[in-house]
């Protein structure tokens, strides 16, 4: 498969909701440092498989998981409750409408900072917040309204925050749930421009149902189609040569 | 003009007369109670109603203070015990109970605040007094007969409990999941969640459920007048009985109808009730209100 190293791997992971069968024996790969895009039509598990990631399915009560996840070679499902928020701490999420936290633009980013207790110093919490600002490109726009409440920023601007949220606790991983559907074409192209530097340093898996986004944005390619993992590869693989006859049809648009 | 148009216009016409209707009966019970309590207030100033300590209307003696203190004690007790208690339950039932548990709980809760209060007296009268003569009083080295303001509060607690839960259950639900899961995804505990995402994103409904529970409070009557007492004394613990503003006029309202500045005394107490509950209730919307503003998601 790839040259790079395995961040993510699924082995026949199945997932059901309550009586429905989302994701029937789904076995992946996440190449470490890349984009991987998971595509496919709408209510096809896309977004179900990336938030098994980081266990956060399981808040609901009716999900049920059988299969294995490995997150750096180890299987989450071995780790005990009270570890779970470790797992989910490695992997940032970033949903499909902004969702601020209901504080200031200031504590949105501090907050997981603050639950982990880094940097406790004043001095230090500011530094890192003006550090991960400008890494999202939202430090010039906020800086002199800091303490405002962060449901004033516009949608845009909110879905950069959360990005800056989620970077701000070092996650391995950056799981995005269609994160620019709710945005304007501009801001949505402040994203994905983001997402491209950000996969410098993290692995960023990204749900989409945009096939032009993924063919923009992709490494990697996972095509999902009724829960079930048609085509998985390298992105000019999967774009250029499909396989599979549902691949072939969903990338020509005959389905979506 | 035609047949539906004019039933278009009688429509709205007949909304407007019914809306008309139920703000004039406000402001005429208001006016009344304006224009009855005017009476006392010839004789006694206001200062000294509120203010003075002998309740004793045979002597033309009005003085509301033991009342006004009862009625704060009993209120403020109430909820001092029904809002932890409430807010811990319901966050329970909205966050972390199974959700057939929470299938049960809920219908459960809502048919508790619909009890009637009389029935809640009752219980207390027959179980919470003795329990408050016999254990509770002499546990803290006071005598008591049981009828106190301790009681009444209890009571009062467990008649606000299913609407302070009721509510935060509905405001704690509305909270979208996306919300919580930013949180949890950044590896924030469940309870650190709770804590720092759910409540602050309900805190303008949780601040709304608690003045409902005290309007609730604030005006129950029956079920205080049951186990309260009935003494208009300034209480000398919360063990001794005593009284509340709308006890007092349902337990007086027969004997004191009969003589005009009785009756006018009466009706000022009845006008108290009515201007606390309209601040509060507009203190509560304008607290609403900023709170949103700050605390939108």
């Amino acid at each position: 498969m790839l040259s790079s190293t395995i961040q993510i791997e699924t082995k026949n992971l199945n997932v059901y909701f309550d009586k429905h069968y989302v994701l029937k024996d789904v076995n992946i790969k996440i190449p470490a440092k890349q984009l991987t895009a998971i595509i496919g039509p709408s209510g096809c598990g896309k977004t179900t498989l990336l938030k098994s990631f980081n266990r956060l399915l399981e808040i609901h009560d009716e999900v049920k998981i059988s299969g294995n996840i490995f997150v750096d070679g180890q299987d989450i499902f071995d780790s005990k409750g009270d570890e779970i928020p470790d797992i989910r701490k490695k992997m940032g999420l970033i949903s499909q409408k902004p969702y601020p936290l209901p504080m200031s633009i200031y504590e949105n980013v501090a907050y997981g900072l603050k639950i982990h207790r880094k940097k406790t110093k004043k001095g230090e919490l500011d530094a890192a917040i003006q550090h991960y600002l400008q890494e999202v490109g939202l430090w010039n726009e906020v800086k002199d309204r800091l303490h405002d409440p962060a449901s004033r920023l516009s949608v845009g601007q909110q879905q950069r925050l959360c990005l800056a949220r989620a970077i701000a606790v070092e996650p391995e991983v950056i799981l995005c749930d269609e994160p620019t559907s709710a945005l304007d074409p501009i801001a949505a192209q402040q994203i994905e421009k983001l997402l491209l530097k950000l996969k410098q340093n993290y692995t960023v898996v990204l749900v989409t149902h945009t096939l032009r986004q993924a063919k923009r944005l992709a490494d990697y390619v996972i095509f999902l189609y009724f829960g079930m993992v048609i085509e998985q590869g390298p992105a000019e693989d999967v774009f250029n040569n499909p396989k599979n006859p549902a691949t072939i049809a969903y990338i020509k648009g005959d389905i979506s | 003009m035609n047949k539906r148009k004019l039933r278009d216009l009688i429509g709205t016409k007949l909304m407007l007369i019914a809306t008309l209707f139920v703000s004039l009966l406000f402001f005429l019970i208001f006016v009344l109670l304006l224009f009855r309590s005017g009476l006392v207030l010839q004789d006694n100033s206001l200062f000294d109603i509120l203010f003075s300590s002998t309740w004793n209307p045979d002597n033309s003696q009005f003085g509301l203070a033991p009342i006004i203190i009862g009625t704060i004690l009993v209120t403020g007790i109430a909820l001092l015990i029904a809002i932890p208690i409430s807010l811990l339950s319901a966050i329970y039932i909205a966050e972390y109970a199974p959700w057939k548990i929470r299938r049960i709980l809920r219908p459960f809760i809502d048919v508790l605040a619909g009890v009637p209060s009389v029935v809640y007296g009752l219980c207390a009268f027959l179980f919470l007094v003795p329990l408050t003569k016999d254990v509770i009083a002499p546990w803290f080295g006071v005598q008591s007969t049981g009828l106190c303001i301790f009681t009444a509060a209890v009571i009062l607690a467990v008649m606000v409990f299913p609407i302070i839960i009721s509510l935060c259950i509905e405001s704690f639900n509305a909270v979208p999941l996306a919300l919580k899961e930013a949180s949890l995804s950044v590896g924030a505990t469940k309870w650190e969640t709770v804590k720092k995402v759910v409540f602050r994103a309900s805190t303008p409904s949780v601040i709304a459920a608690i003045l409902l529970g005290f309007g609730r409070a604030f005006g129950e009557t029956i079920a205080i007048n049951m186990v309260i007492g009935g003494i208009p004394r300034i209480p000398s613990s919360v063990f001794s009985p005593g009284e509340t503003l709308a006890s007092l006029i349902a337990s007086k309202y027969g004997e004191l109808m009969s003589i005009p500045v009785h009756e006018s005394a009466l009706m000022l107490v009845a006008l108290i009730l009515f201007v606390v509950v309209l601040v509060f209730n507009i203190l509560g919307v304008f607290i609403l209100r900023r709170a949103k503003r700050r605390w939108t998601y």
